[in-house]
């Protein structure tokens, strides 16, 4: 009776000395299912989500304090995924924040622009390049399209462009043929 | 010389009717000026050139139109003498059939020469050489059009190059003009092999041909007699012999293994075409400004023909005296693994090797396409040994991770799976989609991933832009509650004492 207290004693104080070293070798930094809801999202930065970017709504969706559905670039197929990684029922894109749209990217009508900078301190990735009272212009690379350039321009010379398709970008498409019906080949 | 060593066969493959005497019975044709040219800066993989002529520049045969951006691109240079007319988007070759930037020049008649000059190849390394090629506009000529100056290369330090293949199996139906350059070009070849064979610092060159090219196989037999380091290897006609690794087994017996190069085990390839054009370039200058492109099909007189890159297509086909039956569909490339033209009002570029004019059974006799039986025809032609019909499916159902898991990148398109499969299922079709949908996948997730490190900058950036202030804001405070207050306090209690000092004097006066 004696010993066998002790034998669980021992061993509950080894696993516990084993976990609690481990606990500290192997910390984790950081919040890893939020890292990876993170890179499930779109990164456009664009806060239709109702949070000001993608990684306070990965946050907001691991703390339980947002839905998946709320991310209109994402998709349908980036609930899908997101509903896969939880493991939750799958839900409709919530129309409150948003319908997904074509990606495009913004366009600065450069004749127009005054220089005035506030488009630049509104984009989220540092895309818009220009100073005081200079031209600027959209780095089409880095532009996520988000949109947030274009409430505060004063003389409304940004707008957002549709990514057309052309002979870089092409894919092949899902091929597309009637199957046969075969009739005289059903048996009767 | 050794002719008749072991050949190792390959899985799978298929032997269609080749269909290459339509077009091997008359020489090939120097096609000459025509009324335009019209260059797409897109002939090759990799980034688009860079555009070194503006409107209406007059512009020399052989000069730079533009340059290669980067290390996996190639330059484009005029083909012939003229003044440049447009700098637009026109139609290309290309499966999409979406224009695509175009340079267009008038030829002026006089076809002349910019200067050029050959290379002394012998006393340069080939880190020079590489450069000069590299200005060259020279691409892979079966039809990939990669650019050949990434080709030319040592391998890893510790497996240098060993052997240099020639490919000249030529494995597709219909395409003749590796086979005509061979029998029209035997000599220039042999001497460009030589070249590369040199500048390479290889120990033996192999050209590995299909048994179907007879006169090629006799005049480069005759040709390489007296040479002691280059071989000929004739190998069956199974299509897809001519795909680089297919070939490497055939001829050495070596299985590349996936996501590895034949570099990598000492081997080095390349087209009979492109051996000729690196000859070209570095004995002559000239750069990569024409080809061979075999016109065959349903037209009244089919042969090859050496034509200038930018030659309308449309001119090509009038001289071959245009369709016998008309139905407007023009395949570039093989039947195999080529494409539906969108149109015939495209030029030449460096990629097109073949068009054919489409027979009647080809465009009428659309079998339908039935269920898929899972009869695995399609694993047994397949020569990379892959499972199409799980492929398809995968593809199909578009689980494109799963289709990713049964290698299918692996998969080199080369649509043996399709020509056997009974149901008449367009495979090939379905793997393109899924590969491109893939990529696609791909780059978004890298392009969010430069999306996120940006944004995570700018916050970090603003924070710390937002410390910088407050300590700044702090300091200033500081200092002024220090030295200034203090000094300004006592400038006050100083004027002061100045006003009492005056009234009191003033109230002596008084």
């Amino acid at each position: 009776m004696f010993t066998s207290i002790l034998i669980v004693i021992f061993l509950a104080a080894l696993i516990g000395i084993i976990l609690g070293i481990s606990s500290i070798k192997f910390k984790v930094e950081g919040d890893p299912i939020i890292d990876k809801i993170d890179s499930i999202l779109p990164q456009t930065q664009c806060g239709q989500c109702g949070f000001p970017g993608c990684k306070p709504y990965a946050t907001a969706i691991a703390n339980g304090a947002a839905d998946i559905n709320q991310c209109p670039p994402g998709g349908d197929e980036g609930i899908h995924k997101l509903a896969d990684l939880l493991g939750v029922e799958y839900k409709p894109l919530n129309a409150e924040h948003g319908e997904p749209k074509p990606k495009s990217v913004a366009v600065i009508d450069e004749k127009t622009c005054i220089g005035c900078t506030l488009c630049i301190q509104a984009c989220p990735v540092d895309a818009i390049l220009g100073s005081a009272k200079h031209m600027h212009t959209i780095i089409e690379k880095e532009c996520t399209g988000c949109e947030l350039c274009l409430p505060p321009c004063p003389v409304d010379c940004i707008d957002m462009a549709p990514i057309e398709e052309n002979a870089e970008n092409w894919k092949w498409k899902y091929p597309v043929y009637k199957i046969d019906k075969s009739p005289e080949r059903r048996v009767s | 010389m050794k002719v008749f060593e072991k050949i190792f066969k390959f899985n799978g493959g298929i032997q269609a009717k080749t269909k290459k005497n339509i077009s091997t019975t008359s020489p090939i044709k120097q096609f000459g000026l025509p009324s335009k040219i019209i260059l797409p800066l897109r002939q090759h993989i990799g980034k688009l050139a860079k555009l070194k002529v503006s409107v209406g520049d007059h512009v020399l045969k052989g000069q730079l139109i533009a340059e290669a951006d980067g290390n996996v691109s190639a330059a484009i240079h005029a083909p012939t003498s003229g003044k440049v007319l447009s700098i637009e988007k026109q139609l290309i070759p290309h499966p999409s059939g979406l224009p695509d930037f175009c340079v267009e020049i008038e030829p002026d008649g006089k076809d002349k020469w910019v200067q050029i000059k050959p290379t002394n190849w012998k006393k340069i390394d080939l880190e020079k050489v590489n450069k000069l090629l590299l200005s060259s506009g020279i691409v892979g000529l079966g039809g990939a059009a990669f650019p050949t100056h990434l080709k030319l290369n040592h391998g890893k330090a510790e497996n240098s190059l060993k052997t240099l293949i020639i490919n000249a199996a030529e494995c597709e139906p219909y395409i003749t003009c590796d086979d005509m350059l061979m029998r029209e070009k035997t000599n220039e070849l042999i001497l460009g092999i030589k070249l590369v064979h040199e500048i390479l610092g290889v120990e033996e060159s192999v050209i590995g041909i299909e048994d179907n090219k007879t006169v090629a196989i006799n005049l480069l037999t005759k040709a390489i007699e007296n040479e002691k380091n280059i071989f000929l290897k004739i190998v069956p006609t199974i299509y897809p012999s001519g795909d680089a690794k297919r070939l490497i087994y055939l001829l050495k017996g070596i299985k590349i293994p996936k996501s590895q190069r034949s570099s990598d085990y000492g081997i080095q390839m390349f087209n009979v075409a492109t051996i000729v054009a690196i000859y070209r370039f570095l004995e002559f200058g000239e750069p990569s400004i024409s080809r061979i492109v075999t016109i065959t099909g349903n037209l009244r007189s089919p042969r090859n023909y050496e034509v200038l890159l930018g030659t309308p297509l449309e001119e090509i086909i009038d001289d071959a005296g245009g369709q016998v039956v008309k139905n407007n569909t023009f395949i570039m490339g093989g039947p195999m693994m080529g494409f539906k033209l969108p149109s015939i009002n495209v030029p030449v570029t460096k990629a097109m090797n073949c068009i054919i004019s489409s027979e009647p059974d080809m465009v009428e006799e659309k079998k339908p396409v039935l269920p898929c039986i899972r009869c695995a025809r399609c694993a047994e032609a397949c020569p990379v040994q892959l499972q199409p019909q799980e492929l398809f499916w995968f593809s199909k159902s578009k689980q494109l991770e799963k289709a990713e898991e049964y290698n299918l990148f692996d998969c080199i398109e080369c649509g043996c799976c399709s020509y056997v499969c009974p149901s008449n299922i367009p495979l090939v079709q379905y793997y393109r989609f899924a590969k491109s949908e893939i990529i696609e996948e791909r780059q978004e997730q890298e392009q969010a991933n430069i999306a996120r490190e940006r944004n995570e900058f700018r916050i970090l950036r603003l924070e710390r832009e937002k410390q910088e202030r407050a300590e700044r804001n702090a300091l200033r405070r500081a200092q002024s509650s220090n030295e200034d207050k203090t000094k300004l306090i006592e400038e006050k209690r100083k004027a002061i004492a100045d006003a009492l000092k005056r009234i009191e004097a003033g109230g002596e006066e008084q």
